[in-house]
């Protein structure tokens, strides 16, 4: 607001306006001092750490090889294996999450009695623990006893038991089942909310005009889901791509090097040998990696908070 | 008129709907199946799919030789701490980030962003190698400073979309009547805004009450939240499904009672970045 100030006001609001200037800061400190702490301070001790040769139960053996564990990173098979499962991994479970969940949503939006009783429903499995949605696959996954292989074998879709999880060519590909099942919800809320903020009337616009059920989808319902599909894609994306409880309570990244991504690559190579340098070498270079995606959906967010 | 739209309704909504739901569904309900029936049940027959077979003998068990109710308080103090820690630091940043326009704000606001993006796993082996040294390894404490890495960023920027959604005048109403600007905070914005932080707090601890890698890594040995404990019903020579089914419907029950109740809350919340616009 600006009003006629009078020549002597300002030499009497200054002392304010420094602690008004200051005011912002001091509110963010704690904030800002915990996560410096605890993220930020971290990530420079991995970045660190990188540069070593770093076996944690004999630190004295520690020494600095500069890009030594980078170099190794690029000779080492199992690192491509990983990063091409990632690859499938993100690539597949992205798109099957957003189309079941687009389906969903659009089943949702339709009235029906029980909407509210499916809606709370459907997101059960988003509330679920990780280690208990990767047990209880295991269990339907089981070769001897599991529930899938009971089903398929009594509708006589297969005719002898598959192991799906001891058999290399296809553990990724249940894992990634178990992970579509788990995040298709996410997708489903996310676009109802999208769908339920395009206005009613272009539809009926769109129906005088004779437009059919197909094209009113193409031409009203997926432009108004589109900035909710992008965002919450490139969201899942990264949230994919970093999730690895799933996969490592189910197969711990076997049979062989199997189901391995490069995030669980990094951490049970930590955790098993204890080669901590290595590591979080792997580590870092996923993240880089990672920072491709992240970066685009930085900016599209910070374009919607400068408003 | 009516019965031909009824069934076409049904037949084009209802039963899609329907068969999503069970496959929502599903693989839940097998696992409470599996925690009723008893373990030589289980064994020679498989599970019971009706309530003649059905028992709650893997759940006495579950409490009486197993510590699991000791597991259930390790997890209760670590999400509520980070509930506390979280919801602590994040309410005056959320406010400064909605009320004052100042240098760095966009850089700062863009700084929380980037840290939910974090790979857990580049954040969980430092965390291990510090914790080491500082000697917080598998305490309570340590493993709410780690839940709070996720916690802090979540809750400042969903606090910054709620405490921006309460009018600018009313706090500035509050100041020329003579409060200062953290009387006005606690007395005008709080209370409004109270809503939002409940159903922020509830997500922290939902989110935290479920987390395992951190629990796993971290913890594990004196500390050990429910999500490891679980993992350990698993037995030594062979996989005791029905009690690790019974130690993974109680392991869930909290977190996901509490997701059902603040769903609309929290989903409207999660949403109001993306539907913008």
């Amino acid at each position: 607001m600006s009003t006629v100030v009078t020549p002597r006001q300002p030499s009497v609001v200054i002392a304010p306006a420094l602690s008004t200037r200051l005011m912002p800061y001091a509110l963010l400190a704690p904030a800002f001092l915990v996560t410096l702490f605890i993220v930020f301070f971290p990530m420079a001790q991995a970045i660190y750490t990188s540069f070593f040769d770093l076996i944690l139960w004999k630190p004295n053996a520690s020494r600095f090889v500069g890009f030594g564990n980078y170099i190794k990173l690029f000779n080492d098979p199992v690192f491509w294996t990983a990063l091409g499962h990632t690859a499938v991994w993100i690539g597949l479970t992205v798109p099957l999450q957003m189309g079941l969940g687009l389906i969903t949503a659009l089943l949702l939006n339709r009235e029906f009695p029980w909407r509210g009783l499916a809606r709370a429903l459907i997101i059960i499995p988003w509330a679920l623990p990780s280690v208990v949605i990767a047990l209880m696959w295991r269990w339907i996954y089981d070769p001897n006893t599991g529930v899938l292989n009971d089903i398929l074998l009594h509708l006589s879709i297969i005719q002898t038991a598959v192991p799906w999880l001891a058999d290399p060519d296809l553990a990724l590909y249940a894992i990634i089942a178990t992970l579509t099942w788990q995040g298709f919800p996410f997708f489903a809320v996310m676009i109802l909310a999208g769908l339920q903020g395009i206005p009613r009337s272009q539809y009926e616009a769109a129906s005088i005009d004779g437009a059919s059920a197909w094209r009113q989808f193409r031409h009203i319902t997926l432009p108004g889901i589109a900035p909710v599909l992008g965002t919450a894609g490139l969201l899942r994306v990264i949230w994919v791509a970093n999730s690895m409880d799933v996969i490592f309570v189910m197969t711990g990244g076997g049979p062989g090097y199997a189901t391995h991504t490069l995030p669980l690559y990094a951490f049970v190579r930590a955790r098993q040998n204890l080669d901590f340098g290595y590591g979080t070498a792997i580590a870092v270079t996923f993240t880089l990696l990672l920072g491709v995606v992240v970066a685009v959906y930085l900016m599209r967010t910070m374009r919607e908070v400068e408003r | 008129m009516n019965n031909p739209s009824t069934l076409r309704r049904i037949l084009i909504t209802d039963l899609p709907v329907a068969i999503i739901v069970l496959f929502a569904m599903g693989p839940f309900a097998w696992i409470v199946l599996t925690s009723l029936t008893p373990t030589e049940a289980l064994n020679a027959t498989g599970v019971s799919l009706g309530p003649s077979g059905w028992s709650l003998d893997n759940y006495v068990r579950l409490f009486r030789q197993t510590s699991f109710l000791g597991n259930m308080l390790d997890s209760l103090i670590i999400a509520v701490g980070t509930v506390v820690i979280g919801l602590l630091v994040s309410v005056t940043a959320a406010y400064a980030f909605s009320r004052f326009r100042f240098p760095g704000r966009k850089l700062v606001m863009l700084q929380f962003l980037l840290i939910n993006m974090f790979p857990i796993v580049l954040l969980i082996l430092p965390l291990f190698m510090l914790m080491r040294k500082a000697g917080i390894l598998d305490t309570h404490f340590g493993l709410i400073l780690a839940n709070a890495t996720v916690a802090i960023p979540f809750a400042v920027w969903m606090l910054t979309s709620y405490i921006g959604a309460i009018p600018k005048s009313l706090d500035e109403a509050a100041m020329i009547d003579g409060c200062s600007r953290l009387t006005a905070l606690r007395r005008v914005v709080l209370p409004l805004a109270m809503p939002g932080i409940i159903s922020t707090g509830i997500y922290i601890f939902i989110t935290a009450w479920n987390e395992y890698l951190y629990a796993l890594t971290l913890g594990g040995r004196n500390v050990r939240p429910v999500t490891v404990a679980i993992q350990t019903l698993i037995g030594e020579y062979q996989i005791e499904w029905g009690l690790l089914s019974a130690g993974a419907v109680v392991g869930a029950m909290p977190a996901t009672l509490l997701f059902l109740i603040v769903q609309r809350r929290l989903i409207g919340g999660l949403t109001q970045g993306a539907v913008k616009g």
